[in-house]
Parts: C-alpha cells; structure tokens; sequence
C-alpha cells in the first residue's frame, strides 16, 4: 500500500496488520522528527526502535496478525515533546503487569520480552488506554 | 534492507544493510542457520550498515547465538555504532555477547 507523502506533523495514517509496513511508517515519521530538528540520538534510536515496538506490539498481539484489521498511527511535535499514538482493534492487555526486567541474568538468554522495556527505558512516558480502540501513546521531551 | 553472508577464511560476516526488526528478522535467523547446517561454525555478524534493531532483531541474535553454540561453534558481533552500542548496554547484552570495535578487530578475535 502507499503511505502517505513526507508532510509534516500532525502524521495520522492507517494500515493493514502487516509487519512489512513497520519500517516504512517509521521512516515516515523519523524524517519528519529530523526535519524538526529533533535530536540525532531521538531520530536515530529512541523514535524508531520505541515506535517500531508499539507498531509491532498492535500487529501481532493487539490484532493478532489479522490482515482484516487496522492499525492507527498518530504523531505531532511541537515545541514541547513528540506524541506519538498507537491504535489496535484487539482486546486490550495490562501494561501494569508486565514488570519483567528482561535485563537480570535470569532473563537475558530469552528471545522475548524486551519491547515493552525498551519503550518505557526510551520514551520518556509510555500510556495505554482506550479510545476508539487500544491506545499505546507514547511521549518524548524535546530537552 | 538486505543480509549478505560472505567468508572470510573459516568466519562467515553477515553484513546487515538496513534495519534488524521484526519484519526481517526471520530472514536474518534462516541465513545464518543455513550456514550452520552446511558445517559453518564461526559467525560474524556486523553493524557497520546497520541503521537501528528492535526487541525482535535483539531476540533473533540471543537465539542465534545460543544455538552456535550448542553447535561447538562461536557468535561474534562487531562495528555498533554509539547508538546502537547505547541500545545493547541498556538491555545489557553487551555483557552477552563479544562484541568488536570493528569488522577486521571481529576477525582477529577468532
């Protein structure tokens, strides 16, 4: 499918269960957080890996990897911080109860369990709730 | 994005062009498990190209790595850039891995 041009904030696109369209949807909004002059460690680390995460989180446990169902995305900077919003058509999860820390020693040899980590350690806050569908927002300061 | 897989003498380097996600993933895991069936043992895996991983790509190289291994064989990564090096150190798996400074320090450490 074809994403839509590099137009600047506010991003508000939709798309079908498909984890081929994660990286594309990122590079959209990287580029537009360059543009506006985010930082480089924002552009280059924090933005895609945490998005790519939520991306792939609504695809294949909120939607279950349904091609018939869609994900949202939602994003606008100003001169504050960065939205960034997540919609899935699924039924939802306790983001509360996953408290796993896939860093101790325990842990660290498992092939899961690090995309929720990586959201809360990269973002500066990381929401869930619903409106619409199961909402993933997350939040980055700019300083 | 694209994986390539060249030797180098008795080291297999996989060049990974583009992102490590979970999109692609599975291509990355079946490529060097290929590798490990035709008698390959040694792996080299860098990130010069590499533009960002995510928890899929992170998990593939803690299964490969396990899997080498138990195989007899070594797992080695090399050429993180600070962002990416930030990104092993903050899930702490650079305590798991060897990782080299660059392709040829990777090499060189087999």
């Amino acid at each position: 499918m074809d994403l839509p041009h590099d137009s600047g904030f506010p991003i508000d696109v939709r798309v079908p269960t498909d984890v081929r369209l994660i990286e594309p949807l990122v590079g959209l909004v990287t580029r537009q957080c360059a543009v506006r002059q985010l930082s480089p460690r924002a552009c280059n680390l924090r933005v895609p890996v945490a998005l790519t995460e939520a991306l792939s989180n609504a695809m294949l446990y909120g939607n279950r990897e349904d091609r018939s169902l869609s994900v949202r995305l939602r994003a606008r900077l100003d001169e504050v911080s960065l939205v960034l919003e997540v919609v899935d058509e699924g039924t939802g999860f306790d983001m509360e109860a996953c408290t796993i820390d896939p860093t101790g020693p325990e842990h660290l040899e498992r092939e899961d369990g690090r995309g929720l980590f990586l959201m809360r350690t990269l973002m500066d806050r990381v929401e869930r709730f619903t409106d619409g569908g199961n909402v993933v927002r997350l939040t980055l300061h700019r300083a | 994005m694209s994986f390539t897989i060249k030797k180098h003498g008795e080291v297999c380097v996989v060049d990974v062009d583009g992102q490590l996600i979970v999109g692609n993933r599975q291509e990355l895991k079946q490529k060097v498990l290929d590798e490990l069936e035709r008698g390959e043992r040694r792996f080299l895996v860098d990130f010069s190209q590499t533009g960002y991983i995510d928890s899929s790509g992170l998990g593939v190289l803690v299964s490969l790595a396990k899997k080498v291994r138990e195989s007899g064989g070594e797992f080695r990564l090399s050429s993180l850039n600070d962002d990416l090096r930030t990104l092993f150190e903050l899930t702490k798996l650079d305590t798991l891995f060897q990782i080299a400074t660059s392709r040829d320090a990777g090499l060189a450490a087999f």
